[in-house]
Formats: C-alpha cells, structure tokens, sequence
C-alpha cells in the first residue's frame, strides 16, 4: 500500500464540524501520509437507508463508489458512515451482481480513522498533547457492527496530559440513531440525559469519540443543560500538542 | 406512528416511578446475565450461541420435516398433536374440551403464546374460570394488565403495587413483605391447583425425536398445572421445535443464563404424555397445540425468518436502551422490546403500528445479547424497508417520501449539496458561535423542532470542510 490516502469526510463534519476533517488531515500527514480530498464526496446514503427509503439510498450509494472507486485507500472520521458502507452497501445491491463486485472491491479500502491508525499506519503514538480528563463514548456502530474498542483507547492512552476515564455503563446508546432521533424525540432526549449521567459520574471534563453523530447527540443535550463539559472527536484530541 | 404509541411512550417517559422500576428491575437482569456469560464461568459463550443459532436454523429451514416427526413421536405416547391456525381455533379447541369434559376451572402456567391469541379473556367470555399461577402473570390478571415483560411479566410492579392489588382484589390485609405476599398467592393458589379441572401451559422447547415438551421455570408452577388436572394442553408456537433430545443442553446452558443470570432455571420438566400405567401423578389427557397465527408467513423470507429462532429469553429486552425507558406496555402487542419489534410487525403485518420498527436507535446490544444470534438491527432495517413499500402502495407518507427523494438528488449533486448546505447554515444562523437553542420561523417546525425540544443545536461554521480544503489549497 502506498501513502496516499483519500478522505471520506462525511456529510455531518463537511457541514457542521469541518475542523473534525481538518484535524484527521493533520494527523494523516503528520505521520507521512500524502492526503486527498475528492470533492465530489457528499453523502453514504445511510438517512436514506435507516429510514427504509432502499432506492434513494441506492442512489446516493451509487455515487460514493463512483466518487471514490479509484481511490487506493479511503479513511472517514466516523464507525457509522465506515459501516454503512462496508456492511450495508452490499445489502442495497444483492440483486444486483455487478454493482455488488464493485461494492466488494471497495469496502475493503475504507477505513475509520483510529482503526486505519492502529492497524494499516501501525501507529499508536501520534505524538499528540493534550491536558484532559477525558472518557471514551463508544458509538454503537464502531462498537458493534465493526468491532472497535480497544484502538482509539489505545491512541488516548498514548496522549500526554490526558487521563481517560471509563464510564459504568460504558457501551450504552447515546440515543441519536440518525432520524430516531427526531422522530422519537422525547425517547432520544431521555436516553441522551442518562448518558449524560454516566459521563458525569466519571468526573471527566471531555467526551471523546470517533462519531460525530454521537457527540452532536452528546454536545446537544450538554449544552441544554448547560453542562460545562465539551466533546471533541477523537482526531481533534490526537492533532493537539 | 400512531398516536396511541406515542402517547403511550410519553406517558412512560413522564413516569419518575415507573421509569425507576423499569430501569432498575432491568438494570439487575443485564448485570445478572454478564455475569453468568463471563468467560471465566461460561468460556464457550460464544460457540454456544453459534450452536444454538445453527440448530433453530436448520430446524427453521426444515420445519415440516420435524412436525410430523414431534407429531409422530408424541402420538406413540398417546398424547394428541392439534395444530391452529390462529386464535380463534386454539380457543375453539379449548372450549369444545373443557365442554366435553365439563371443565370449570382452567390453571395456568406461564405461556407468551396464549397471551398472544388472547385465551383467558376468550375462555373467561364463554364461563370458564382461568387462572394464572406464576406469581407475576397472577398479580397482573388480578390487576387486568397484560405482561409487560417476556419473562418478568410484573417487572414494573413495586411491592407496594402488588400490596394494593391483592387488598384490593383478594380482600387480604395490605402486606408489602414480598415473602409475605407469595404466601398470600400460594394459599390462594394451591386450591385452584387441588380443584382444577385442567391444566394450560406453555413450551419452552418441544424435542421432534423425543416428542417431548419441555418447560423451564422458577416456580414449580408449571410442574402443579400439568401434573394435578386430569386434562393437560400444552400451547406452542410451531418455532419452539428442536431436532434431539441433545439439543436441549445447549439451549439449557443458554436459556437461564441470558434470562435472569442464572446457571439454570429451578425447574426442568421433560413432559412426554399422559400418566402411563403404574405411575402416581400426571395427566389422564395430554394435548399439544401448535399454533401458527402468523408464524409460518414468515418462513419463505430469508433475511426474516430469524425472528423464529427466539427461545423467548428477554435478554433483549433488558440491554435495550428503549425498552428501558418506554417499558413493555407502549409496545402494541404482547411481545415487547427488540423482539417484540420484530415479530410484531411479522405476526400482526408492518401496517399493524407502522412506527414500531423505527422505534429503535439501532445501537445493537440487542444482537450483541442474543442467545441464538437473531440480528435484530438486520431484520428492523428489512422492516422500516418494508413499512416504507406499503406506505408508497397506500399513498401514505407522501411528504416524507419526496423529503428523501430530494435528499438521494442533492446528495448525487455535488454542487446542489454544497449550494444546500450554504443555504441551510445561513437559516439558523448562531450570533454568538454557541450552540443553538431555538430558531427563528420558518424554521422553527418539523426535525428542527423536534431536535431542539431536547438539545441544542450545532452552530453552522462560517466555512464548511471543502472550503477549508480549497483555502489552504487543497492537495
């Protein structure tokens, strides 16, 4: 493999959290990779998708390959745009043989970013600094569909000045769940605060994690009740010094 | 989404004391169960599952082939197999029984499955009397609930709940000693056994070469209800079936464990048939009906039909976020939590409540928890899929649906997204860079609205990442 890395910066940090990309460029670099961004990128289809819409989802499927197939390696800031398309891609296209050998060819290119570290970069120390008391939000899907949990615990314990704090319990929902968490609001609030709980028993200051979807969840239901703790995306805490 | 669901969903959210039941009888299960799967007690966990997930699906898959051979196996006993179709002939059966026999009083042992056809309120409607012997399905007949758990049907019952209801109903003094109050339900309880006419329960596994019933409990309940009455029917959904006798150790080990944390239920009948010749107790009559209602419109649907393989644990139910703040009676039928979410659309059809199987986050623990592996998010995904079809063919949704055809345009155009995303930003503009807690008409309605009435929102940057891309000069 080469060192050229293209970034999947997802449709939410493109939109709402750009400095997300930017610190995950940062850190790229910084280790020596050569780093692009195919401006075409938009969106994995994943809203579509958990919202039972398979055609319009398909679509939007259709034109991350098309935007990144030529692409030698893809690495996104996020476990659940990384599964939806390493997992569920292949879902959309059953029946459709060709397109599912393209699916093939390219999910295996794709990476979340603290697993494309540890296992492609081989990196555990990125030489980041940060002084932080910090606890780990695991996102369901890195979690649980690609099976990430010791990799960014590893990159935060490499990070000078921060103590990383488990929270009892640690693998519970956040409560965002794409358009669950507009649909069944009052639901997702709920969940929301006893995360909240878990995170302020453990003392921390920061809540990191490797979905943004998680932390707006997070950030939201902190800010309303005027928390002052902040979140920050794991990339953000390693391009720190 | 219906509004009785939502309501009903709402009002368990607002429930300080029904959500600190909830989350704390559940919260005591989910402990109990890692426990008792932890590799140091259980090192083959996980082998386990994936046995017991192979086993229900080759039975799935081969499901015809061992009816008849339970069948067969149970008639060489001299017990009789009847099969229904849905409620209404399991209920026809029972009557035109009991009728025959001049039965009055029917007790019962736990059974999802005829809570499922209704049986109670259909025997109780033609004169019968019908009485629930596990402790918590009897609290909650006394109280004329339904189960608001699979396996911990009065998990949302307080002590003090149950003192209220047995003053109230048995005219007994309050008491809110729990051991006190089971003795009150057995005093009571064990007249119905000595004077039952027939006994009705449920299955936990039927065994096709043994054609034997198996019924797993805490309680002994169930070895009273089909062990006292002359007549014992056993109510089954046809999923329950296994191959072997053998096959029963693999589910034991698993069963009791992701149920309540333990390494096995108190009791563990192997029923096969009536009393014979020379033996002291069992029934005169042994009948097992197995019923459909719905369970075999399942079986042609590959992605699907693994929502047959549940042994009705309720392990999903207590690791799941949602079941642990929405309780078991929001749900719209007698199955509730992550599994509910799945068959009840499958049993009753996706139209039935058409909000339910988007009445997850999809985080998964349910799948992570499952004995016999069902992948539950996999199914709910096959499902919201599904609603979507038959709201497009009704014409419902109308809205939603060109919402999410606009979305697939904007999101296959580059340019259109970005020109989007610009445009958005500017409607819910920030003045001070802090995150957001209202915003301004137009905006101020649908997803917007209903994000903001919990958390804030996320400012919009003054630039999005590809213009920060193109400002240091892209590469």
């Amino acid at each position: 493999m080469g060192n050229r890395v293209s970034l999947f910066v997802t449709c939410i940090v493109d939109q709402l959290f750009p400095k997300v990309g930017m610190a995950m460029a940062e850190v790229l670099e910084r280790l020596g990779y050569q780093v692009d961004f195919p401006e075409e990128q938009t969106c994995c289809g994943q809203p579509a998708f958990n919202s039972g819409y398979r055609a319009e989802a398909r679509i939007v499927a259709r034109h991350f390959l098309k935007t990144f197939e030529a692409c030698e390696t893809i690495v996104a800031p996020s476990g659940s745009c990384t599964s939806m398309v390493i997992h569920h891609f292949a879902e959309l296209f059953q029946k459709d043989p060709e397109t599912l050998a393209r699916v093939h060819a390219l999910e295996k290119r794709v990476y979340e970013f603290s697993t494309f570290l540890t296992a492609v970069a081989g990196v555990e120390d990125v030489g980041a600094r940060m002084d932080a008391v910090a606890t780990f939000h695991d996102g369901c899907h890195a979690l649980r569909e690609l099976g990430i949990k010791a990799a960014p615990r590893r990159l935060l314990a490499h990070v000078r000045g921060l103590e990383l704090r488990e929270m009892t319990p640690a693998e519970e929902c956040c409560g965002f769940g794409g358009t669950f968490s507009v649909k069944f609001a009052e639901l997702s609030g709920a969940m929301a605060r006893t995360k909240l709980e878990a995170i302020e028993r453990t003392g921390a200051d920061t809540v990191v994690s490797l979905d943004p979807s998680c932390l707006m969840q997070i950030q939201g239901a902190l800010s309303r009740a005027g928390s002052p703790i902040r979140t920050m995306h794991l990339a953000e805490v390693l391009a720190s010094r | 989404m219906s509004v009785e669901f939502h309501h009903k969903i709402h009002d368990t959210l607002a429930d300080a004391n029904l959500q600190l039941a909830i989350y704390t009888a559940t919260g005591r299960l989910k402990e109990k169960r890692i426990e008792a799967v932890a590799s140091d007690i259980l090192p083959d966990y996980q082998e386990l599952r994936s046995h017991a997930n192979a086993i229900k699906k080759h039975t799935i898959e081969n499901l015809d082939h061992y009816l008849e051979e339970f069948e067969r196996n149970v008639t060489a006993h001299g017990s009789k197999v009847v099969y229904c179709k849905d409620a209404t002939e399991v209920a026809d059966f029972v009557l035109g029984l009991a009728k025959q026999r001049g039965a009055r009083l029917i007790v019962k042992s736990k059974s999802m499955t005829t809570e499922e056809v209704d049986l109670n309120e259909r025997l109780e409607h033609h004169g019968l009397e019908s009485v629930e012997t596990d402790l918590g399905e009897y609290i909650l007949q006394l109280a004329h609930e339904k189960p608001y758990h699979i396996v911990a049907p009065a998990l949302h019952k307080t002590r003090y709940d149950v003192a209220e209801i047995f003053t109230k109903r048995l005219n007994v003094p309050n008491e809110v000693v729990i051991e006190k109050q089971t003795a009150i339900a057995r005093a009571v309880l064990r007249q119905k056994f000595l004077a039952a006419d027939m006994g009705i329960s449920g299955a936990n596994f039927l065994v096709a070469d043994s054609g034997a019933v198996v019924i797993i409990e805490n309680e002994g309940n169930a070895r009273l209800t089909t062990s006292a009455p002359k007549v014992h029917i056993a109510v089954a959904g046809i999923e329950k079936l296994i191959p072997r006798a053998q096959d029963v150790a693999t589910f034991l080990k698993l069963l009791a464990r992701s149920a309540t944390g333990q390494l096995l239920s108190v009791y563990s009948s192997f029923l096969s048939g009536p009393r014979r010749p020379g033996e002291v107790d069992g029934p005169e009559e042994f009948y097992v009906v197995l019923v459909d209602n719905g369970r075999s419109r399942l079986l042609p649907d590959r992605a699907k039909r693994q929502s047959l393989y549940c042994i009705r644990c309720g392990a999903c139910l207590n690791t799941c976020p949602v079941y642990r703040k929405i309780g078991g009676h929001s749900f719209p039928w007698v199955y509730s939590g992550p599994i509910g979410a799945i068959i009840t659309p499958q049993f009753m059809g996706v139209t039935h409540e058409p909000g339910l199987p988007f009445a997850s986050s999809l985080c998964g623990a349910c799948a992570e928890v499952c004995p016999v592996k069902i992948d539950i998010p996999r199914v709910l995904l096959e499902l919201r899929s599904d609603v979507k079809k038959a709201e497009a063919r009704e014409g419902q949704n109308r809205i939603e649906k060109v919402a999410f055809r606009v979305f697939a345009w904007v999101m296959s155009h580059p340019r259109v997204y970005e020109m989007a995303g610009r445009m958005a930003a500017s409607m819910a503009p920030s003045p001070d860079g802090g995150w957001i807690r209202n915003v301004p008409p137009p905006m101020n309605i649908g997803p917007a609205q209903a994000w903001l009435s919990q958390r804030d929102l996320p400012p919009s940057p003054s630039m999005s990442f590809r213009e920060m891309w193109r400002k240091r000069g892209g590469r």
